[in-house]
């Protein structure tokens, strides 16, 4: 078996308005740092995981995406795989 | 025959489970039955309650990991047998994640965790979970929440509207939900997930008694 690094992004959806985001934007501007047009605050996680081969790797990286890591009601996901 | 008994979910974490309890046996004397998230035995139990409080840390998103417990999985046999479900603001974020209910429930607007009396409407008569107290069909009821702004997108808003689902709405929103929304059923209307909380509002001495006939209509 091979062994994999994952990394999986989560982001609230562009629709869903992210207040935190709006909070941290506002602070970056009283740190005297002009010009952010948009900052949104996501989630990384980071899973080591085994498996033959990539394609059985993305399989279950998207199993635990679309029913745990993410809501995909209001929230997208991209991943990159890195075989180690 | 074995009298009425309503179950009420115990998640770690959980921290509304003994309001709930009291609210049904002291004041209104129905019996009650602690359920521990990894029962899965719901054969005695006649409507179930999930209780608010933060089931798992809010670990990942709120409610996302109450989802994959024993006595969730059996829900949605319970559900499907016509028995009553109420979720009460972290048990409504549960119902969302579950798939119970559509929808999501995220960060209010104002980051603020919001701890207050709203004034609600009651908007549909589905499951019978509500009285219309006054003319003004509104009730009073305690929120307390940070994650309480229910989203959904336009179709699934049309849905609600179309099928009579909306159960409640804020009359001045206080997180930023979609359509003032702050409570929602099934399309069946056993199933009720709301963000205020009726069991914080069943007696005059602390404020009021508006949430009486919700734990009541468990009965129905």
């Amino acid at each position: 078996m091979d062994k994999f690094e994952v990394k999986v992004f989560i982001r609230l959806r562009p629709s869903v308005l992210d207040p935190a985001g709006e909070a941290i934007k506002s602070a970056s501007n009283k740190l005297g740092v002009q010009g952010i047009k948009s900052l949104r605050i996501g989630k990384m996680i980071e899973v080591k995981i085994e498996g033959n081969q990539e394609v059985d790797v993305q399989e279950k990286i998207d199993l635990l995406c679309d029913r745990l890591f993410a809501n995909t009601v209001i929230e997208d996901y991209e991943y990159t795989i890195k075989k180690l | 025959m074995a009298s009425f008994t309503v179950g009420i979910v115990v998640f770690p974490g959980s921290n509304c489970d003994r309001d709930v309890a009291w609210a049904l046996e002291a004041c209104l004397d129905i019996k009650t039955k602690f359920l521990w998230h990894e029962s899965n035995d719901l054969n005695d139990i006649d409507s179930i309650v999930l209780p608010g409080g933060f089931s798992y840390g809010d670990y990942l998103r709120c409610g996302a990991i109450a989802r994959f417990s024993p006595l969730i999985n059996a829900l949605h046999d319970f559900v499907k047998s016509g028995r009553r479900v109420l979720g009460i603001c972290n048990g409504f974020q549960i119902l969302t994640e579950s798939g119970f209910l559509p929808g999501a429930l995220v960060a209010n607007e104002n980051l603020n965790f919001i701890c207050k009396d709203v004034d609600l409407n009651v908007i549909t008569s589905k499951g019978r979970w509500f009285k219309k107290l006054d003319e003004k069909q509104t009730i009073k009821l305690p929120i307390a929440h940070g994650e309480g702004r229910y989203h959904c997108d336009q179709d699934t808003l049309k849905r609600l509207i179309d099928n009579d689902l909306i159960a409640l709405k804020y009359k001045t929103n206080p997180n930023g939900s979609t359509s003032d929304i702050a409570g929602i059923t099934n399309e069946k209307g056993n199933v009720l997930g709301l963000m205020p909380h009726p069991e914080r509002a069943c007696d005059e001495s602390i404020g009021g008694i508006d949430g009486l006939y919700t734990l009541k209509s468990l009965m129905t």
